[in-house]
C-alpha cells in the first residue's frame, strides 16, 4: 500500500516509442471512455430502481458521452496520423501501479489506430444496441438489471481494448467474458438460458488457460515486460527466440479459439442465443467475440514471426480461420432459429478476419471487423425486431410472409444480408474482396501478390461466399416470402427499434467507401484505402506488412461465386418451394422429395450438419462421459482393492505396532517424565511468575517503558562500536 | 537545518506522555498522556521528512493521526466502561487481571 502511494506519486511514466507531450485532449483522456459507462454501471445498479425508466436513461447517457469521446479521438486521430511524416506513434500514457520483485506492473492506455478504430466501433454498437433495447426488454421484471450489465459490458470492452499491456488486456477478457455470462444468463429461470451461460462461460475458461499461458511465456521470453510497445518492439528487431513465440502463438490461438468462436470451440457462441437479442447483437457485432480478433491484431508481430506468416502457404492460424468460416457456414444451413443462422454466420465471419490474419491481410481483417460490426448488429436487432412480433424465432413455423407487415425490417435486413453476401457496392463486398484478394492465391492477370501464396485459403473463402450467399438466401425467404405460418397478427415495431436498424443499414450500405482499393479506377484517388492509411500502425512495433494489389478479375470472380450460391439457393427457394407452395395452397419451408429425403450422401450430410458434426455429442457424450463412466470406474476398482488393501493391512500392523508403543514409550517414557515433568515444572514457574501479574497497567507500561529504554539502550550502543 | 530543536521538543514531549502514563491514576489522563506520546512521534517523523525531502514523512504522520483517533475512540469507550461498572476511573483500582 504505501509502496503503491509512493510509485503514485511520481510523474506520469511512459516507455517506448510514445511521444510524452500533450496529444490532445480526446488521446490524452480517452480513459474516460471506459469510465462513463463503468460509472453508470454502479449508478443503475445501486439506484436505478429508483430512477425514472429505470436507469435506462442514464446508461444511454454514459454511453453517448463515450461515443463523442471515442469521435473527438477518432478526428484528434486523424490530425496527428497526417502530422506525422515517417511512420506514426503510438499514444501511451501509463503509471506505476505496483512493483514486486523488480517488475513494475502499469496500467494505461495506448491509442494508436487500431484501438481508436475499435472505440468507434464499439461504442457505436453499443448506443444503437441501448437504444432499441428501452423498446425491446420493456416490461422485464430485471430492466435496471439488464441496463446496468450493459453499461459494464461496454466498459469492459472498451478497457480491454484501451489496454497498453498483456496483464491489463488479461484483466478486460476475463470481465467481458464475465458480463457475457451475466447477459446470456439474463433470463435465468429457464434451464436451457442458464445452461447457455454456463457453457459460453466454461468453454471461455478452456481458452483463457491457453491466453495466461501465452502471455506468460511471452512476458518471459521478451525479457520481463508485459508492456504491448516494448514487447512488440522486441520481437521485431528479433530479439525474442522463434521456439518461444511459435508457443505463445499457439497458446494465444487456443485463447482466440474459444473466445473468437473459431472451430471446435465454438459450440458456446450459437448456444449464447439463449440471451436477450440486443446482447447477442452486442456480443456478436462489437463485444466478446472480437475481443480474440483484436488480441491478434494487438499482438500481431508474435503472430507474424511466431507463425511465419510471411512467405509462406500455410499456417495454423490461416487455418483455423479456413476451416471456421466454411464449416460455420455450413452448419447455417440446417437451422430453423433465425438467430441461430446469425450466429454460425458469426462464426463463419469471425474465420474470414482470423484467415486474414493468418495471411497477413492485416488492414483486410480489421477492415472486414469494422464493416462486419455494423451489418451483423443490423441483421440481429432485425431478427429480433421480427421475434419481436412474431413471438419466436423459428423460421419454419411462425415466420414467412413478413416483408408486407414489416416494410422497414424487411429493407433493413434485405441490405444487411446483402452486405453480408458480399454483393457490390455493399460495405461487406469491399472488405471481404480484400481478404480473398490479401491471400495471395489468386494467380490470375497478375495476381494480387501478398505476403504469401496462399491458394487454400483463397479457395476456402471463394466457397465460404457461395455458403454465405445461399444460407442468407434461404432466410430471406423463410422469414420474408412465402405465406405467414405464425399465428396472430404481426406488427412493425416501434421507433426505438426501426431507427437503429435505419442506421446500421445505412453503414453496411456505404461503410465500404471508407476503404476503396488503392488504385480503383472509379473513385478519387485522395479518397482511396483510407481505413489502411489512419488505422494500420506504421512503426517500430508493427511488422512489415506486404499489401495486396487490387485486382478487378479477382473482384469479378468473388461476385459471381456469390451470385451463384444465392441463385442456387433462389432456385430452390423463390422458385421451386414457391410454385409447391401455390399449388398446394400453403406456405411450405421445404420440398419433399427435395436433395435432403432423397437418402445417400445428402442424408448423410444433412444429418451430420444438424448434428453440428456431432461436436456437442463429442464435448458431452464422449469426454464427459469418458470421464464419469470407465475412468470413474476403474478409480473405483483401484480403490476398493488396490488402495484398500493397502490400508488394511497397514491398519493391522499398525494396531500391533501401536499396542507395543504405548505400554513401553506412552506410558513410562512420555506419561511419566515428559508430561508429569512438564506439568510440575511449568507450575513452579507459573507461582513464580504470577507475582509480576500485579492487574495493574500502570506497572505494565512501566516495565514496558524500561525494556524499551533498555533495547534503545543497546541499540544506541552497538551503533556507535 | 533546524532539526535538533524539532527532535528536542518531540523529546521532551515523549518524556513528559511517559510521565503522565506510568504516574497519572486518572484513566482520560493516561489516554491523553498516550496522545502527548503519539503527537512527539509525529513531530519527529514530519522534521525528518521535511529535512530528508522525502513525502514518506508526512504520509506516515497521516497514519498515525488516522490511528490514534480510532485508539482514543475505543479508549475512551473502555474507560466509560470502567466508570459505568465501578463509579470510579482510578486504574489503580481496575486489577481484575491480577494473576
Amino acid at each position: 500500500m504505501f509502496a503503491a502511494a509512493l510509485v503514485a506519486a511520481d510523474e506520469t511514466v511512459a516507455y517506448g516509442p510514445s511521444s510524452t507531450d500533450s496529444a490532445g485532449f480526446f488521446l490524452d483522456y480517452a480513459w474516460l471512455v471506459p469510465l462513463l459507462p463503468a460509472l453508470s454501471f454502479l449508478v443503475i445498479l445501486l439506484f436505478g430502481k429508483r430512477m425514472r425508466g429505470g436507469g435506462a436513461g442514464l446508461g444511454i447517457a454514459a454511453v453517448s458521452g463515450s461515443f463523442v469521446l471515442s469521435i473527438g479521438a477518432l478526428i484528434t486521430w486523424f490530425d496527428h496520423r497526417d502530422e506525422a511524416h515517417e511512420g506514426v506513434a503510438a499514444v501511451h500514457r501509463s503509471v506505476g501501479w505496483l512493483t514486486s520483485g523488480g517488475v513494475t506492473f502499469d496500467a494505461g492506455i495506448l491509442l494508436d489506430g487500431l484501438s481508436v478504430m475499435m472505440l468507434l466501433v464499439v461504442t457505436a454498437v453499443s448506443l444503437l444496441v441501448h437504444i432499441y433495447s428501452t423498446d425491446y426488454v420493456a416490461g422485464d421484471s430485471r430492466y435496471t438489471h439488464f441496463f446496468a450489465f450493459l453499461s459494464l459490458f461496454t466498459a469492459t470492452m472498451l478497457f480491454f481494448v484501451l489496454s497498453d499491456n498483456t496483464l491489463q488486456m488479461i484483466v478486460g477478457w476475463e470481465l467481458v467474458g464475465v458480463c457475457s455470462f451475466v447477459l446470456i444468463g439474463h433470463w435465468w429461470e429457464e434451464k436451457p438460458n442458464s445452461d447457455a451461460a454456463l457453457k459460453a462461460f466454461l468453454t471461455n475458461r478452456v481458452g483463457d488457460v491457453g491466453l495466461l499461458v501465452g502471455v506468460s511465456i511471452l512476458f518471459f521470453a521478451a525479457g520481463n515486460t508485459f508492456d504491448t510497445l516494448t514487447l512488440s518492439e522486441r520481437v521485431n528487431a528479433g530479439e525474442v527466440s522463434h521456439t518461444a513465440l511459435l508457443a505463445a502463438s499457439l497458446c494465444l490461438l487456443a485463447a482466440v479459439m474459444s473466445k473468437s468462436g473459431q472451430f471446435i470451440l465454438h459450440t458456446w457462441l450459437p448456444d449464447a442465443m439463449a440471451g436477450p437479442t440486443p446482447v447477442s447483437a452486442l456480443i456478436h457485432a462489437a463485444t466478446m467475440v472480437v475481443a480474440g480478433i483484436y488480441m491478434v491484431a494487438r499482438l500481431y508481430p508474435v503472430f507474424w514471426e511466431g507463425m511465419s506468416i510471411a512467405g509462406s502457404s500455410i499456417n495454423m492460424l490461416a487455418l483455423v480461420g479456413a476451416v471456421t468460416l466454411l464449416f460455420g457456414g455450413l452448419l447455417a444451413f440446417t437451422q430453423n432459429d433465425i438467430k441461430k443462422v446469425l450466429a454460425y454466420s458469426t462464426v463463419s465471419q469471425l474465420g474470414y478476419m482470423v484467415m486474414a490474419l493468418g495471411v497477413g491481410a492485416w488492414t483486410a481483417a480489421m477492415f472486414h471487423l469494422f464493416t462486419h460490426a455494423f451489418f451483423k448488429a443490423c441483421l440481429f436487432l432485425g431478427s429480433g425486431s421480427v421475434s419481436h412480433a412474431v413471438h419466436s424465432f423459428d423460421m419454419k413455423a411462425d415466420m414467412g410472409g413478413l416483408r408486407k407487415a414489416m416494410p422497414h425490417t424487411y429493407r433493413t435486413f434485405l441490405v444487411a444480408s446483402l452486405a453480408l453476401m458480399g454483393l457490390p457496392p455493399l460495405a461487406g463486398f469491399w472488405s471481404k474482396d480484400e481478404i480473398l484478394a490479401g491471400t495471395g492465391g489468386w494467380g490470375f492477370f497478375g495476381g494480387t501478390q501478398a505476403n504469401g501464396a496462399y491458394t487454400l485459403m483463397l479457395v476456402m473463402g471463394m466457397l465460404g461466399s457461395a455458403v454465405t450467399a445461399a444460407y442468407m438466401t434461404r432466410v430471406i425467404y423463410l422469414t420474408f416470402f412465402g405465406e405467414y405460418r405464425g399465428h396472430g397478427q404481426p406488427h412493425e415495431s416501434g421507433p426505438r427499434i426501426i431507427v437503429p436498424l435505419y442506421l446500421l443499414a445505412t453503414v453496411a450500405l456505404l461503410g465500404g467507401l471508407v476503404n476503396m482499393p488503392k488504385g480503383f479506377q472509379l473513385w478519387p484517388k485522395a479518397w482511396q484505402e483510407r481505413f489502411g492509411h489512419y488505422f494500420e500502425p506504421e512503426a517500430a512495433y508493427f511488422p512489415y506488412i506486404a499489401h495486396a494489389r487490387p485486382s478487378w478479375s479477382l473482384g469479378i470472380a468473388a461476385t459471381v461465386v456469390a451470385l451463384a450460391g444465392a441463385g442456387a439457393a433462389w432456385r430452390y427457394y423463390f422458385k421451386a418451394v414457391a410454385s409447391r407452395s401455390a399449388a398446394s395452397a400453403q406456405s411450405l419451408t421445404e420440398i419433399d422429395d427435395g436433395p435432403v429425403s432423397r437418402g445417400g450422401l445428402p442424408r448423410a450430410a444433412h444429418t451430420t450438419l444438424v448434428n453440428k458434426y456431432y461436436l456437442d455429442h463429442l464435448y458431452n457424450g464422449v469426454i464427459v462421459k469418458a470421464v464419469k463412466g470407465p475412468i470413474a470406474k476403474a478409480a473405483y476398482w483401484i480403490n476398493q482393492r488396490v488402495i484398500d488393501a493397502v490400508v488394511n493391512t497397514a491398519g493391522r500392523r499398525s494396531v500391533t505396532a501401536g499396542r507395543a508403543v504405548y505400554d513401553h514409550v506412552d506410558q513410562t517414557l512420555i506419561d511419566r517424565i515428559i508430561v508429569d515433568g512438564s506439568g510440575r515444572a511449568s507450575d513452579a514457574t507459573g507461582e513464580n511468575l504470577r507475582t509480576i501479574q500485579t492487574g495493574k497497567v500502570q506497572q505494565y507500561a512501566a516495565i514496558l517503558f524500561a525494556a524499551a529504554t533498555i533495547l534503545a539502550g543497546v541499540f544506541m550502543l552497538i551503533l556507535s562500536l | 537545518m533546524i532539526l535538533n530543536q524539532f527532535l528536542l521538543l518531540a523529546a521532551v514531549l515523549f518524556c513528559v506522555g511517559v510521565y503522565g502514563v506510568l504516574a497519572r491514576r486518572n484513566g482520560i489522563m493516561v489516554l491523553m498522556s498516550v496522545e502527548l506520546i503519539l503527537n512527539s512521534v509525529n513531530i519527529n517523523l514530519v522534521a525528518f521528512g521535511a529535512f530528508r525531502d522525502h513525502v514518506a514523512g508526512e504520509v506516515f504522520a497521516l497514519f498515525v493521526i488516522a490511528v490514534a483517533a480510532a485508539e482514543v475512540g475505543i479508549g475512551l469507550a473502555i474507560v466509560l466502561m470502567i466508570y459505568r461498572n465501578r463509579r470510579s476511573i482510578d486504574l489503580t483500582e481496575a486489577d481484575l487481571l491480577k494473576g
